[in-house]
This record gives C-alpha cells, sequence and structure tokens, in this order.
C-alpha cells in the first residue's frame, strides 16, 4: 500500500513568490531571471513558414499565455521549447531558444534530458492505458528508478501536487488512468509529468476539451504550480489567459500566413491597454 | 441574393423522403445479410464436419496412429500440425513484429519502405505450390536436408512473413499519435515508447496477424508437400528428447507430415475403406484446432495487453 508513505503533509520546498505578477516594463523585458530565451525563432513546414522571427524571454516562476487566432502559429512555437517539432516530418526550425543559457537547438543536445527538464501538457488528455500509478511511475522508470518505496514516494508526491491524489489513492495501482473523468486525466497528465521533476512546464491549450468546473481547477493548480515552475500556456480562451497568466504574447499571422508576434506585455496591460491595433481588435472580438 | 426555398412538405412524408428513408431500410437489410452470411458460412461448416465425423471421431482416432487396413488413427499428424505451427510461429512472429516496427516506426517514406511493400504484396500473392517448389531447390536439395520439419516451416514463413509484418504495421500504425507524444514528451527515448508504449496498445492487432497466419499454417498442404515431405508416419517415441535424432518427434530435421498434408494424400489417393470416414474426421479435428486456437490467441493476447499496460 501507498499509505505507508503518507505522513503529515510532505513540505514541497517553495520558493516564496513576492510579486504576483512580475511587472514587466517593456514586452520582452520581464522582470527576475530569465528562464527562457527566444530569439528570432521560426519554423517552417516544408515550404512554408509557420512561426516568424519571434523572439522573448520567459522569467522564471512565472506565467506566460500565448494568445492569438487558429493558425498564428503559437503551439508551433511552444513545441520549439521541447523540440517536439523534431517529431513533424519536413519541420525546420532557425534562431535560437535557450534555457538557463543554454541553446537548446545544439546538434548535441540530448532531446531525452531536454525534455524532462521542459515538460509538456497536451490538448486532449492523454494518460497511458495504465493504471494511474504506472502512468505517474512512467517516466521515472524510463529513468532506471526501480526502488518501490521510492517510486512509491514520487507517485504520491507528484498525484499530492497535481491536486488529485485526495481523489484516487484508494486504488492508483487497480484504477486505469482511462477510467478516470477527462479533468482527471488532465490532472493525471500533469502528476506523470511533475514525477519527472521538470523546471518548465508547456501547456498546449491544456483545458480545451474540459468542461468548465475542471477548467477551473486546473486553473487553479496552475496557481500552484507558478511558485516552483515557469509555465507557458497557449490558450484560445481569452479569459483563461485574463486569469492565469503574469504575461501575454499575442501572436497572429502575416499575410502569407506565417505567424509573429505581435506585441508582449504584462497581462493586465495586455487586455487593458495594448499599445498595437491588431490586439485591441482581437481581445475586443473584432477578429479571431 | 434570392432566397431559394425548398418546398416544405408535411412530416409525414414527401415521396422524396420516403424513397431515401427506404433506401436507408434496404441498406441496412443488405449488410445485415453479408454479416450473417458469414456467421451462417461457420456455421455450416462446424455443423456438416460435426455430423460427417460423428462415428469417425474417438480418442483412439485423435491420438492413434495411422493404419492401410482399418480406419487407424491420426495422432502423428495432428503432433506435426502442432509442432509445424509452433515451429513457423518461432521464426514468423518475432520477424514479422520486427518488420512491422521497422515499418511503422522507422523506415522513411520512400523507394526503400515502396520496394519492400511490393516484396509484401507479391510473395503472398505467390501460390503456394509454387513456394513449395521453391522449398523443395533451396532446402531439400540445395541445402540437402531432404524432407524436414524445418524446411516446411521455412517454406511457410515465406510466405507468412508478408502478411505478418504487414498486419503488425497496421496495428502499430494504428496507435494515436498522442500516446506516442505523451511519452516522448516525458523524455523517454524512442525505443522506449516503442516497448512500453506502441506495442502493448497494437497487441489487439498483431494477435490478429498471429492467428490469420496460424490458420494458413494449419491449412497448408501445398506448400509441404515438397518440403516437409508426404510420409506417413509409424508411432512416434515422444521419450526420445534428442532433437539432433531424425527419428525423435522433437527434432526438426525429420520429415513431418501435417494433418491437412494428410487429408489431401488420403482424398487424392483414395485407397483404402476408410477414405471418407478419415477424410471427415481429420477435417473435423482441424478445424476443432482452428477454433481452439483462435480463441485461445484472443485470450492470450487480452491476458498480455492486460499485462503489459497496467503491470
Amino acid at each position: 500500500m501507498l499509505a505507508t508513505t503518507a505522513r503529515p503533509e510532505r513540505v514541497i520546498p517553495r520558493v516564496e513568490v513576492t510579486t504576483q505578477a512580475a511587472p514587466a516594463a517593456k514586452p520582452g523585458n520581464a522582470a527576475g531571471p530569465v528562464k527562457i530565451d527566444a530569439h528570432d525563432v521560426s519554423v517552417r513546414y516544408g515550404g512554408r513558414a509557420a512561426v516568424r522571427d519571434v523572439s522573448l524571454q520567459v522569467p522564471e516562476r512565472s506565467i506566460l499565455a500565448l494568445i492569438g487566432p487558429s493558425g498564428s502559429g503559437k503551439s508551433t512555437f511552444l513545441r520549439c521549447f521541447n523540440r517536439m517539432n523534431d517529431l513533424i516530418p519536413g519541420a525546420t526550425m532557425t534562431g535560437q531558444v535557450s534555457l538557463d543559457g543554454e541553446d537548446v537547438m545544439a546538434a548535441d543536445v540530448s532531446v531525452v534530458e531536454l525534455r524532462r527538464r521542459v515538460g509538456m501538457v497536451f490538448q486532449r488528455p492523454n494518460p497511458f492505458p495504465m493504471s494511474i500509478y504506472e502512468n505517474v511511475a512512467y517516466g521515472p522508470r524510463r529513468r532506471g528508478m526501480k526502488d518501490r518505496a521510492r517510486l512509491d514516494e514520487v507517485v504520491e508526491t507528484s498525484l499530492r501536487r497535481a491536486v488529485l491524489w485526495d481523489e484516487v489513492k484508494d486504488d492508483v495501482r487497480r484504477k486505469s488512468g482511462l477510467a478516470l473523468s477527462g479533468g482527471q486525466q488532465q490532472r493525471l497528465c500533469i502528476a506523470r509529468l511533475l514525477a519527472t521533476e521538470p523546471e518548465v512546464i508547456l501547456m498546449d491549450e491544456p483545458a480545451s476539451a474540459l468542461d468548465p468546473v475542471s477548467t477551473l481547477r486546473i486553473e487553479e493548480l496552475m496557481q500552484e504550480l507558478r511558485e516552483q515552475y515557469t509555465i507557458i500556456i497557449v490558450t484560445h480562451n481569452m479569459q483563461q489567459a485574463a486569469r492565469v497568466s503574469d504575461v501575454t504574447a499575442f501572436f497572429t499571422m502575416a499575410e502569407d500566413r506565417a505567424g509573429y508576434l505581435v506585441e508582449m506585455g504584462p497581462t493586465p496591460t495586455i487586455f487593458t491597454n495594448p499599445s498595437e491595433q491588431l490586439t485591441e481588435d482581437y481581445i475586443s472580438g473584432r477578429f479571431g | 441574393m434570392t432566397t431559394s426555398s425548398l418546398p416544405r412538405p408535411s412530416l409525414r412524408g414527401a415521396a422524396s423522403s420516403r424513397r431515401a428513408v427506404l433506401v436507408d431500410k434496404i441498406a441496412t437489410g443488405v449488410l445485415w445479410a453479408a454479416g450473417a452470411f458469414v456467421l451462417l458460412i461457420l456455421a455450416a461448416i462446424i455443423l456438416h464436419f460435426a455430423i460427417a465425423s460423428a462415428g469417425v471421431i474417438s480418442l483412439s482416432f485423435i491420438f492413434g496412429n495411422p493404419s492401410a487396413t482399418s480406419l487407424g488413427g491420426v495422432g502423428p499428424l495432428l503432433w506435426n500440425s502442432v509442432y509445424m505451427l509452433v515451429l513457423t510461429m518461432l521464426i514468423s512472429v518475432p520477424l514479422g513484429i520486427l518488420a512491422g516496427i521497422y515499418m511503422s516506426e522507422y523506415a522513411r517514406e520512400g523507394r526503400v519502405t515502396n520496394a519492400i511493400r511490393f516484396a509484401e504484396e507479391a510473395i503472398s500473392s505467390v501460390p503456394s505450390i509454387v513456394v513449395g517448389l521453391f522449398g523443395l531447390i533451396a532446402f531439400v536439395d540445395v541445402a540437402h536436408w531432404g524432407f524436414t520439419a524445418l524446411g516446411g516451416a521455412l517454406a511457410l514463413t515465406i510466405f507468412n512473413l508478408p502478411l505478418m509484418s504487414r498486419l503488425s504495421e497496421q496495428a502499430l500504425r494504428a496507435v494515436p499519435a498522442d500516446e506516442r507524444a505523451g511519452s516522448l514528451a516525458l523524455g523517454a527515448t524512442k525505443w522506449q515508447t516503442i516497448q512500453h508504449v506502441v506495442v502493448p496498445l497494437a497487441i489487439p492487432g498483431i494477435v490478429t496477424g498471429v492467428i490469420l497466419t496460424a490458420g494458413r499454417v494449419f491449412g497448408e498442404a501445398a506448400a509441404l508437400l515438397f518440403t516437409a515431405g508426404l510420409s506417413t508416419p509409424a508411432g512416434y517415441n515422444f521419450a526420445n528428447l534428442n532433437i539432433a535424432d531424425p527419428r525423435s518427434p522433437w527434432s526438426p530435421f525429420r520429415p513431418a507430415t501435417t494433418l491437412a498434408v494428410y487429408i489431401w494424400s488420403t482424398n487424392s489417393e483414395g485407397l483404402g475403406n476408410y477414405v471418407q470416414q478419415i477424410a471427415d474426421g481429420s477435417s473435423a479435428i482441424l478445424l476443432a484446432m482452428v477454433l481452439i486456437f483462435n480463441l485461445g490467441a484472443r485470450l492470450f493476447g487480452r491476458m498480455l495487453t492486460r499485462r503489459l499496460t497496467a503491470a
């Protein structure tokens, strides 16, 4: 039983966040140490440009929201950070992305290590068809963790952090991850990712397939995770971006359908007083 | 702009919608009948042999030795069918799955994959008698093995491998991309992803491949005539475990006439007073074996999936 590891509230080392929404003076100049630095990033699918010349910086322990109409390259841009675009035949990326100052695109970078540090939550919850326990233990096991007691602890800690433990603790080993509700599945996917101890969490429309209550729970969870992780979320839901993020980047597409960054700034500014007309039009619902 | 509006008939139906409903009903009926027909054929075959073999099947027929003068039994031939099945599966299932994994997960679409697919289709459509003649030259003559179970199993592998690899490939391809991405995004390697996520999810499809290829092993006669031989075996001594001894029933280097070949030969020779009974009884046994194997393989596949996905 996992109960052996149940002790009064494991204290997770937390970093006190004093400033709520790390106010940035100018787009791309957010306060706090820079976790991710993208410079002139472009992605092409075959001959077609999908993302063009995007530069932005993401401060540590903050939430950046990428918003914009469908096809504006937000998801493609997001997948640059853990090199998931490598999996798409014909996709090529230029420019630079660095994680803690280290070039992510370098030829000798281990994508396996990169993806452990930069985890991802997908649009549709995609738990493996295994027990809840095995879903969470998947990452640590692949890295060779065999000790049962340690695995038990990682599984419990991760499920607790994803606020799923109380709902599933009675049959983590027996119940399939697929038997959970959509919202629980998505939190399981987050727990599965936390078990690999990432630093950055990429979320590609994590709540778009969920009902409003589940969506709210994911958003609350994000607020807690933000104290420890750097989060980048792609969302179509502007209220969601306004609710959860510290900084918002607005993407749209050019005449040739290539996505580009229009502007980026502290979320309140982007939603109340954007500098660009395009942003204004989008957030006020005039297009997109 | 002109607003074109369709005439609005009463709910109880204009001729056009009544016609559509009728066509829908006919289509449903035809499709149902096609499905029922498949079941009916299977039922008819089973029923026919159940009746025809009623007086023939007995323990002494199933396990006894063949006889030229009496009804005898089919024990050694039954043994050979099972033996050939296991031997062929040992060769073609791992090879087929590995080829399927290569085609689905590693090969880049292009000339090589096209050539492999062409070869798969071409080999699959070569008549089995031709595969048998090829085996006669390659294994019996050139390799100097004579008629052996191994030669037969290799001949069967020749035309089973394409089917096995194609079906494995399709089963692997059908695994949702989301599952792969989920694993890779957690920092699993490609091989780990294949091992722990893709293959377990593809097992039901792979089991279908195993069943279809197994059916061909049970039923194949032509490819085995010239490779595994056509000698009616006398009693086997199962205590002889020396697989290098061609007299041992465990040895792959011995002639191994299967039940299907035996059915063919008793019917084509047409000698003796019991030809019809032997054919009916053997067919019933063969049929029962195929059904048992199919159900067994499905059960085993389900167990395997459960084991691999929720360890």
